[in-house]
């Protein structure tokens, strides 16, 4: 018995309390003098079939938890489970072999043992779907049997339900901030759990990155920890080869496009601009790796660089940067446009030129919105995977030179979660340790981005 | 139609237009309106919502140029040289005819900076102390030196309505304008701050030729000597002020000025 089905029958008893409510209120507004009542027939329906589907939606989200564990508990109470195997991975397997076949998605047991626990586990189950029916009946009953007494004339349903629909929208708002709570904590224990085998003094300052997930994990070796070559990879690609390009790239068309663009060319460029956003990442690393690194290569060449490599930080800095074109000249033309009309005119009421007014004027005022564009463009790019390995290597190297290969913390993420090492190996769990580094630099910026807004928002009005 | 012009003395005209028409797109906003803005008073434009007077306002600095559908046909002489001819260069002329709009429009910088901005544009400063005398006398000019005069790095959009809108007075005037242009300077202020701007236009004509669009009649009839009737797109009628509003020659006048339409 799947929630499904009691979700089903929450939305048909809701429905059904949907109707009896309109009905009912029809009948006020047919009783009363003037044919008016407080709030329409359709707010009264909704009221009712509110009370009846949210309450059951907590009651079934409560017992898709708590159900599998009252049947485990049932089923164990038979006679049958007496001769299991005392706690431990054989008794789980032999339990989950009598649920399958209880439940029918497995043809048949393997193990002999199960095979006397499906009976128990099929009574178990029909038991306490029935009592999930019932107390999903019983729940929608009352709720809808309270609200249908509250309907009068006078009652106020129009006000009630807005209030219903700001609590869900509330709910749905509170899911993201749920989720960024619970990434962060499943992170941090994986990386405490890091931290207590390789001190975060050499993970943060040592400068040789080289995990070995063959070595003995209970004596790993810290000087291969460090993680300041990926750092610096990744600040150097993502947030100055890439800003480089991004960022000079990015305002000026955001500039062309508000101040000087005709209306037609403006309505083909933005979107057209904006259609970069939606190019996936691998396809730029094919272009980063196939195009612009060899090509790289051959001009390092020419100009006399001894034995440059095909991957080069320089190549996915340059890609990563066309990638992030269109989030810095989006924010920014948007906070451009945002600057009212009436500080242009007062700029080239001066006798003010365009450019001189775009200079003093426009991106001073609308400098809070650009400033965030540019965060998010940079947490955008340091998080960026696919364009560093195709085009940047997958090798760490502490160097400032643009033509040496680099890696990237995300780059090295992938690399060891999908390494040989076993999951509670630290070249392992090194991985969720450089996730937290990035979150929390990501999360930095993002907010440093967010205050900057709301900090010169009102700079002018 | 009849434009009344002759009961005024000879004076020499600042600025004249001559057969002016604005168009936006097919739509003409400005019919055939001619006049002669004088140096030493101050020109009102009054008539209804709609009847062009911003519009026709806004063609003496070109400030129509940044509507792309506008468009101007006739003359319009700024001592003597058409502002419209090819080859003006709209920068001298907007800092030979400054504006301010109806709505105080400081920029979000600091009032120091809001007034030297046009003398840092025109380059009409050699220098630091040069740059502080000139804020300090358009401050001075526009009467707000001593409400700000300790305060000159606080942001320009931190003051009060009628300060901000003093500010872009003195904004105007730090680049010394010839003609100042006000767009109903006073439709976002109180009373009090009304009778500020009203007292500073006073003590500003007769330096610079000054034109005001008003909604207020009696704004009209205070700060100027000369007003201008608009209706429609045309000018209905011109003369002295107190021939306006106590003897005009127009029904069309009479009628507004007695409050039958408008």
């Amino acid at each position: 018995m799947s929630p499904a089905i009691l979700l089903f029958l929450a939305l048909g008893l809701g429905l059904a309390g949907w109707l009896a409510a309109r009905a009912r209120a029809w009948t006020f507004r047919r009783d009363s003098a003037n044919g008016r009542i407080a709030s329409l027939p359709n707010y009264h329906a909704w009221y009712v079939a509110l009370w009846i589907i949210l309450p059951v939606l907590a009651f079934v989200a409560l017992w898709s938890v708590i159900a599998p564990g009252l049947v485990g508990q049932s089923v164990l109470a038979s006679p049958a489970a007496a001769d299991l195997p005392d706690f431990g991975f054989q008794r789980q397997t032999i339990l989950n072999e009598a649920r399958a076949v209880a439940t029918g998605a497995a043809p048949a047991v393997f193990n002999p043992q199960a095979a006397a626990l499906v009976e128990p586990y099929r009574e178990a189950l029909s038991h306490y779907n029935l009592i999930g029916i019932a107390v999903t009946a019983l729940i929608a009953f009352l709720g809808g049997t309270y609200a249908f007494l509250r309907l009068k004339p006078d009652f106020a349903a129009r006000t009630k339900v807005e209030r219903i629909v700001m609590a869900i929208l509330l709910a749905a708002s509170l899911v993201a901030i749920l989720t960024t709570i619970g990434i962060l904590a499943s992170l941090v224990f994986e990386t405490a759990r890091f931290f207590g085998m390789v001190s975060p003094i050499d993970f943060l300052f040592g400068t040789h990155w080289g995990p070995d997930p063959m070595a003995n994990p209970d004596n790993p070796d810290p000087t291969r920890y460090g993680a300041v070559p990926l750092f610096w990879g990744t600040l150097f690609i993502g947030a100055i080869i890439a800003m480089i390009v991004a960022i000079p790239l990015g305002l000026m068309s955001a500039i062309y496009l508000t101040q000087y663009a005709n209306p037609t060319l403006r309505k083909w460029i933005k979107p057209t601009l904006e259609i970069l956003a939606g190019v996936p990442t691998v396809v730029y690393g094919y272009f980063a790796a196939l195009t612009i690194a060899p090509a790289i290569r051959d001009i390092a060449l020419s100009l006399g660089a001894s034995n440059p490599s095909t991957e080069s930080a320089l190549a996915a800095g340059l890609v990563m940067g066309v990638m992030i074109i269109p989030f810095v000249s989006s924010m920014a033309d948007d906070s451009i446009t945002a600057v009212p009309q009436a500080m242009r005119d007062g700029s080239l009421a001066m006798g003010a030129t365009t450019s001189e007014t775009i200079r003093r004027v426009l991106v001073p005022a609308a400098l809070p919105g650009i400033v965030a564009g540019i965060m998010l463009a940079i947490s955008r790019a340091i998080g960026e995977t696919m364009i560093v390995v195709m085009a940047a290597s997958t090798a760490a190297n502490l160097s400032a030179n643009p033509l040496d290969r680099m890696t990237t913390v995300t780059v090295q993420i992938v690399k060891m979660l999908t390494g040989e090492g076993s999951f509670d190996h630290p070249a392992t769990l090194s991985a969720f340790a450089l996730g937290f580094v990035l979150f929390m630099v990501t999360l930095g910026l993002n907010f440093i981005a967010l205050s900057v807004v709301k900090r010169y928002r009102e700079a002018y009005e | 139609m009849t434009v009344v012009h002759d009961n005024l003395e000879k004076t020499e005209a600042k600025m004249s237009a001559k057969g002016v028409s604005v168009f936006y797109g097919d739509k003409k906003a400005i019919d055939d309106v001619s006049i002669d803005i004088p140096t030493e008073y101050v020109t009102a434009f009054i008539g209804p919502s709609g009847c062009g007077k911003s519009t026709f306002l806004r063609t003496l600095n070109r400030m129509n140029d940044t509507i792309p559908t506008a468009r101007v046909e006739g003359e319009i002489d700024l001592d003597g040289q058409d502002i419209y001819r090819s080859g003006m260069d709209v920068v001298q002329l907007r800092a030979r005819v400054g504006m301010v709009f109806q709505k105080p429009n400081p920029f979000p910088k600091s009032i120091y900076d809001n007034i030297a901005y046009g003398p840092k544009i025109h380059g009409l400063a050699e220098g630091k102390d040069e740059l502080d005398a000139i804020v300090e006398k358009s401050l001075k000019r526009a009467g707000l030196w001593e409400e700000v005069k300790d305060r000159l790095q606080d942001s320009g959009t931190a003051l009060s309505g009628g300060q901000q809108q003093r500010l872009c007075i003195a904004r105007a005037i730090a680049v010394d304008p010839e003609v100042i242009l006000m767009d109903e300077p006073c439709s976002a202020l109180d009373p009090i701050a009304t009778a500020k701007i009203e007292e500073l236009i006073a003590e500003l004509s007769g330096r610079f030729a000054i034109v005001i669009v008003t909604h207020s009649m009696q704004q009209a009839a205070r700060v100027s000597q000369r007003t201008a009737f608009f209706h429609l797109g045309k000018m209905v009628e011109y003369g002295r002020t107190s021939d306006i509003f106590t003897n005009p020659h127009e029904q069309r006048t009479q009628d507004y000025i007695t409050g039958r339409y408008g």
